[in-house]
């Protein structure tokens, strides 16, 4: 039959449908993306309701109990799935409130660094001249700091604890944001929306706030979910090394640090928390490649 | 409103010796260079009037824009408005009288706001009205550039070049402004949309009284739309009158050779040669004397050393020699 609808109507339909569709298919076409998603997804719901989920209390010690291993291991049992600690606590317990903690400090440290190095990079490329080269400078001279080290040091210094490890990393991890986020407004300063809003007497808040970040918030994703994965490594790191969370939290790198005396007998005491680990931030790098690729002009002109 | 009460000046605009200069490149080991990008440039329009401005690209039109829009500061000269000036003007004042209509449909609005928070955001930045009433009013708006009420609710995203440029005149408008600054408005559109976005905008110039500087570099949209002209070459202008007098009887040899530059619908007739040769000169280095002399087929000895003023032309004798039609030409043997 013929299509009653005229050509034009049609292709505008089409317009409408498609866009409002179109985030929707295109995060189901994109494997990696849905990947990182469910994994974040489970894993966050898992933080959330951890008090419900870990069938012990995680910090409980019981010496009668130590070092159970799994229940694939012949000697294993379900009263602790994966076994117990050098101290006798559950490790299934303590890995799911470690979720909390992985989870807590990469979103926290991101948020933090976020909106330090959105700040500085925001403004930078929308004043340009001094402004930007102030903030040029203090971006080369963080960039010359190597992030574990002055974070291990500065820990030492105050004392490590997820307090401090949350502000340290939160203050040292914010030049990628600055990055992209100056570079993205520089290119936006002079596109032509920006100048009819301050031909109109707009002010400087509503055009920073309301006209460029908008518009740069596409970009700013992407690398906070990269930030949130890098601080989550960095946070094990550090609780590795001892300057991070402190005992008896149960830190996933923490976990690993107290194992590492029985890998070659028990290996894993340290292979349960490191997968964990592996597994998040493989979601959370494959969310921030997902996002990526949706947010590039190729994937929105397909 | 205040400006209908008060009496009348003649001119919606005047520039007064108006000059932009830039320094580029400045360092330690360089001599920075300075660019005049406008250069002692006066102009009167006329209230109600639409004066086109015409020139190459880089000749500095676009710099004039952003001066009249308050968007950077010019390094010398005055800008009156309605007889005042607007130099260190609130920039909100300065709003209530000029709105720019801009080049790119594409790049002129926000992607990520619906149109009605587009075309009220001057309602929303001025605080005229309730949210109620500046709803009625960006729905009038929209009516009025021919747009649906549903366009309302869409994205920029979901609309065509012709419909964005629509906005881009709602939002322009909605405030009521004498002056409208139109920086190549329909450059960026389809041959069969342009039509339709310049007779809107002449439509709304005779509904709302409006005064247009009409920057473009396509003599046909001028010719179409244009009262008067003036013609900018290296940051300066050459040559400035009434439409009949620029498109009959050009004098400047710069207007001449732009006229002849127009391509005709004629199919064989290919690119025609202007001849102009060489192509614009460096502007960090303005040839001597009469700027244009490097490329004009008529030049002599006296124009690489005297710089020729922009004065009147001497009227035919029985013309009536109102200040309304006076025409103005630089160039000694004009």
């Amino acid at each position: 039959m013929a299509n009653i609808l005229s050509p034009q109507v049609a292709a505008e339909q089409h317009l409408v449908t498609n866009w409002q569709s179109r985030l929707f298919r295109s995060t189901l076409n994109n494997r990696s993306l849905a990947l990182g998603l469910m994994i974040i997804t489970s894993l966050g719901i898992i933080a959330l309701l951890a008090p419900w989920l870990a069938p012990h209390d995680p910090y409980l010690q019981n010496t009668a109990n130590r070092m159970v291993p799994p229940f694939w291991h012949e000697t294993g049992s379900w009263t602790h799935p994966l076994g117990t600690d050098r101290l006798g606590r559950d490790y299934l317990s303590r890995l799911i409130y470690g979720t909390r903690i992985s989870l807590f400090i990469g979103i926290v440290v991101a948020l933090i660094s976020g909106l330090i190095g959105t700040t500085l990079g925001v403004l930078a490329g929308y004043f340009g001249g001094r402004v930007d080269a102030v903030v040029s400078y203090l971006l080369t001279t963080r960039l010359a700091m190597p992030v574990v080290l002055v974070a291990l040091a500065m820990a030492s210094l105050i004392g490590g604890s997820m307090l401090t490890v949350t502000l340290l990393l939160g203050l040292l991890l914010w030049d990628r944001f600055a990055v992209v986020a100056r570079s993205a407004t520089l290119q936006l300063r002079d596109a032509e929306y920006v100048q009819a809003a301050r031909a109109l007497g707009c002010p400087l808040p509503y055009i920073l706030l309301r006209e460029v970040l908008p518009n740069i918030a596409g970009a700013l994703i992407v690398v906070a979910t990269l930030e949130v994965a890098n601080a989550i490594l960095l946070e094990a790191t550090l609780s590795f090394l001892g300057m991070g969370v402190q005992p008896p939290l149960p830190s996933w790198g923490l976990m690993i640090a107290e194992g590492k005396a029985y890998m070659f007998f028990q290996p894993w005491v340290i292979t349960i928390p490191g997968s964990a680990l592996f597994v998040l931030v493989l979601a959370i790098n494959l969310l921030g490649d997902g996002l990526r690729d949706l947010s590039a002009p190729g994937g929105r002109n397909e | 409103m205040s400006s209908a009460a008060t009496p009348r000046d003649p001119y919606a605009l005047e520039l007064c010796a108006l000059s932009k200069t830039f320094k580029l490149g400045g360092s330690m080991l360089h001599k920075s260079r300075t660019l005049k990008a406008v250069n002692n440039v006066s102009l009167r329009v006329p209230r109600g009037q639409v004066m086109g401005l015409v020139g190459e690209s880089g000749c500095g039109k676009s710099t004039l824009a952003k001066i009249l829009l308050g968007l950077t500061p010019p390094s010398a000269g005055d800008v009156l408005i309605n007889g005042k000036a607007i130099i260190n003007a609130n920039q909100k004042a300065l709003a209530r009288h000029i709105q720019p209509i801009f080049q790119d449909p594409y790049s002129s609005l926000n992607p990520r706001q619906r149109i009605a928070q587009i075309v009220g955001l001057p309602l929303r930045i001025h605080a005229i009205g309730t949210p109620k009433e500046q709803a009625v009013k960006v729905e009038e708006m929209l009516d009025m550039v021919g747009l649906p009420k549903r366009a309302a609710q869409q994205y920029p995203g979901q609309m065509s070049g012709g419909q964005r440029q629509r906005v881009a005149i709602a939002r322009a408008l909605i405030m009521r402004p004498d002056l409208v600054i139109c920086d190549e408005p329909t450059s960026a559109l389809d041959v069969s949309v342009q039509a339709q976005i310049l007779n809107l905008l002449l439509d709304l110039k005779d509904e709302f009284g409006l005064t247009y500087l009409f920057i473009s570099h396509d003599l046909a949209v001028v010719e179409h739309l244009a009262d008067r002209l003036a013609v900018m070459y290296l940051g300066q202008i050459v040559e400035e009158g009434t439409r009949e007098q620029i498109f009959t009887a050009p004098r400047h040899p710069y207007t001449q050779a732009l006229l002849a530059s127009a391509l005709t619908p004629e199919p064989g007739l290919g690119v025609p040669d202007i001849g102009l040769g060489a192509g614009q000169p460096d502007p960090t280095q303005p040839p001597s004397g009469c700027a244009f002399h490097p490329r004009c087929p008529v030049a002599q000895p006296t124009c690489s050393q005297q710089e020729p003023k922009l004065s009147a032309i001497p009227q035919a004798s029985g013309s009536a020699a109102s200040q309304g039609n006076q025409a103005r030409v630089a160039c000694h043997f004009a």
